[in-house]
C-alpha cells in the first residue's frame, strides 16, 4: 500500500492508504476528501478533480500529458503544479505524496 | 413557431433516452427526442466518445460513441424524431391530460407521456471562476454570440483556448474596437490554422494575446470597464467593455427544476415499478432519477425504460391489453423491427 495525503482547502489533512494502480482521484472519492468532485468519473473530461501537487513531489509525479493540459484550461486558479488527480496513477515511488485541494473546482 | 404531436416526448437523447425509443416502439408508441446538443448520445458523445465502456452486457468493450451508433441502428425501425439544439422550458398539462411542452426556441410539442432522460442535466456553458462575474452576465459578459453587432465598437476580451475562443477572436476582430485574447498558456486546443492566423494578426497589432488568467472585473451597474489579468509577469489591467468566456460545458438540471416535480438533491424521485415521478404521466429514467438503491449505470437505465414502457402504454392506449412478448419469437414484434420473414 502507498500512503497519500490530501490537504483540504481549510487545512484538514486526510491520510489514506492507496492501492498501486488506482488513481489519486479514486482515493480522494473513497475517503470523502472534500473539494474533489470528479464529475465525469475519471474520464479526463471535466477538470473537477484538480489538485496542487506539493512542490517537493512535482518532479516525481511528472508533467500532465497534452489531453490533461487541455482539460486544465477549465480549472480554477491553475498553477505550475496543477494536475488532474484522475490522471495520476498510484505507484511505489509516490509513497508519502502530498496534494493540496484548491479553493474550488471550476 | 414549430409545433408537433407525438405519443411520447423524451427529454434527453443519451443512451437511456435512445433505448427508451426501442422499448416504447415495441408497444407502437411514437417518440420525439429533444436534446440541447446537436447530435444524439448525451455525455457519451460529448464527454468521452472514445472511452471504452466495459459493463454493457455482451459487449466486453465498446466505445461510448460506438454504443450510441449501435443504439441509433437499433431504434431506426421506429423512426424517432429529433429536436436538437433545444432545451425544454415550459410544461403544461392540458384538460385532456396531454402535456404541452415548450422549448427555448419556441417549439411546441404535445405528448401523451413525457419521459425525462436528462442524465446529469442539460449541457450549459461553464461560468468561469472569476469573482462577481454574475453581475455582468447578459449585459457585458456573454457565453455565446447571438448577434455580432452586440460587440461593435467594444473593447472585447475573449477568454479560452479552444475553437470557440479562436474563431470568435478572428471573426469579431473587424467588428470590435479592440480584441484581447486571454489564455493561460501559449498552446491552444484549437485548429492550428486559426492559431496561426491569430498570431499573424497579433504580429500586425490587430489584436492582442495575453497569457494569463482573468482574476478580477471592474465596472458598475452590469457595465464592465476593465479586466485584471494575472500573467507570468504579474497583474495587468486592460480596458474591457464586453467579455466572451469559453470554458466548456457543465451540466445543470435547468427549467425541469421548476416543473413542480418532487426533487431529491437535484434528482427526480421515482417508484421502481413504473419509474413515474410525482406527476402522473411524467416518467424519469437513467442518471436523473432517484430511488433507494439507485446506481448510475447505463445498464440500470436500460432496465428502467423497459418497465416504464409498460406503464406508458396504459396512458397512451387506455384499456388496451398489454401482452408480454419476446423479440426472439413474436412475429408481431419482428414485424415492427422489420425482421419478419
Amino acid at each position: 500500500m502507498t500512503k497519500l495525503s490530501f490537504v483540504a482547502f481549510d487545512g484538514t489533512r486526510f491520510e489514506v492508504e492507496a492501492e498501486n494502480g488506482s488513481t489519486v482521484m479514486e482515493n480522494a472519492i473513497r475517503n470523502a476528501v472534500p473539494g474533489i468532485e470528479a464529475e465525469c468519473g475519471g474520464a479526463c473530461a471535466c477538470a473537477t478533480c484538480h489538485v496542487y501537487v506539493d512542490e517537493t513531489w512535482t518532479d516525481i509525479v511528472g508533467e500532465p500529458e497534452a489531453m490533461e493540459e487541455d482539460m486544465l484550461d477549465f480549472a480554477y486558479d491553475v498553477r505550475p503544479n496543477s494536475r488532474l488527480s484522475c490522471q495520476i496513477k498510484v505507484r511505489d515511488e509516490l509513497d508519502g505524496l502530498v496534494v493540496q485541494v484548491p479553493e474550488r473546482q471550476g | 413557431m414549430e409545433s408537433s404531436k407525438t405519443d411520447v416526448l423524451i427529454i434527453g437523447a443519451g443512451p437511456v433516452g435512445l433505448f427508451a425509443v426501442f422499448e416504447l416502439g415495441l408497444f407502437d408508441m411514437k417518440c420525439r427526442l429533444i436534446d440541447i446538443l446537436d447530435r444524439p448520445g448525451g455525455q457519451c458523445a460529448e464527454l468521452y466518445p472514445e472511452k471504452p465502456i466495459y459493463d454493457i452486457p455482451a459487449w466486453p468493450s465498446i466505445s461510448a460513441q460506438g454504443l450510441v451508433d449501435k443504439l441509433m441502428e437499433q431504434i431506426a425501425p421506429f423512426k424517432p424524431e429529433f429536436s436538437f439544439n433545444r432545451m425544454v422550458s415550459g410544461l403544461e398539462k392540458l384538460e385532456d391530460g396531454t402535456f404541452r411542452v415548450t422549448t427555448d426556441e419556441d417549439e411546441v410539442i404535445e405528448a401523451k407521456v413525457v419521459v425525462i432522460a436528462a442524465g446529469g442535466g442539460s449541457f450549459q456553458p461553464k461560468r468561469p471562476p472569476i469573482p462577481d462575474i454574475e453581475a455582468y452576465e447578459g449585459s457585458s459578459v456573454f457565453y455565446s454570440v447571438r448577434r455580432m453587432e452586440e460587440f461593435r465598437g467594444h473593447d472585447l476580451v475573449i477568454v479560452g483556448g479552444g475553437d470557440s475562443a479562436l474563431d470568435w477572436t478572428l471573426n469579431l476582430q473587424p467588428v470590435a474596437k479592440s480584441v484581447t485574447l486571454v489564455h493561460r498558456r501559449p498552446e491552444f486546443r484549437a485548429a492550428p490554422d486559426s492559431v496561426n492566423k491569430m498570431y499573424a494578426m497579433q504580429e500586425m497589432k490587430q489584436l492582442d494575446f495575453q497569457v494569463g488568467q482573468v482574476t478580477g472585473l471592474k465596472g458598475s451597474d452590469g457595465q464592465l470597464s476593465s479586466a485584471t489579468i494575472k500573467g507570468p509577469d504579474g497583474d495587468v489591467e486592460i480596458p474591457c467593455t464586453r467579455m466572451l468566456p469559453f470554458f466548456g460545458l457543465t451540466m445543470k438540471l435547468g427549467p425541469i427544476a421548476d416543473w413542480g416535480l418532487n426533487l431529491h438533491e437535484n434528482l427526480i424521485p421515482v417508484d421502481t415499478e413504473k419509474f413515474e415521478t410525482s406527476v402522473p404521466g411524467i416518467f424519469a429514467v437513467g442518471d436523473i432519477n432517484w430511488y433507494p438503491g439507485k446506481l448510475k449505470l447505463i445498464l440500470s437505465g436500460f432496465h428502467e425504460v423497459a418497465l416504464m414502457a409498460q406503464a406508458a402504454k396504459k396512458i397512451v392506449s387506455p384499456g388496451e391489453r398489454i401482452v408480454f412478448q419476446y423479440t426472439t419469437s413474436s412475429s408481431s414484434l419482428q414485424k415492427k423491427l422489420g425482421v419478419a420473414d
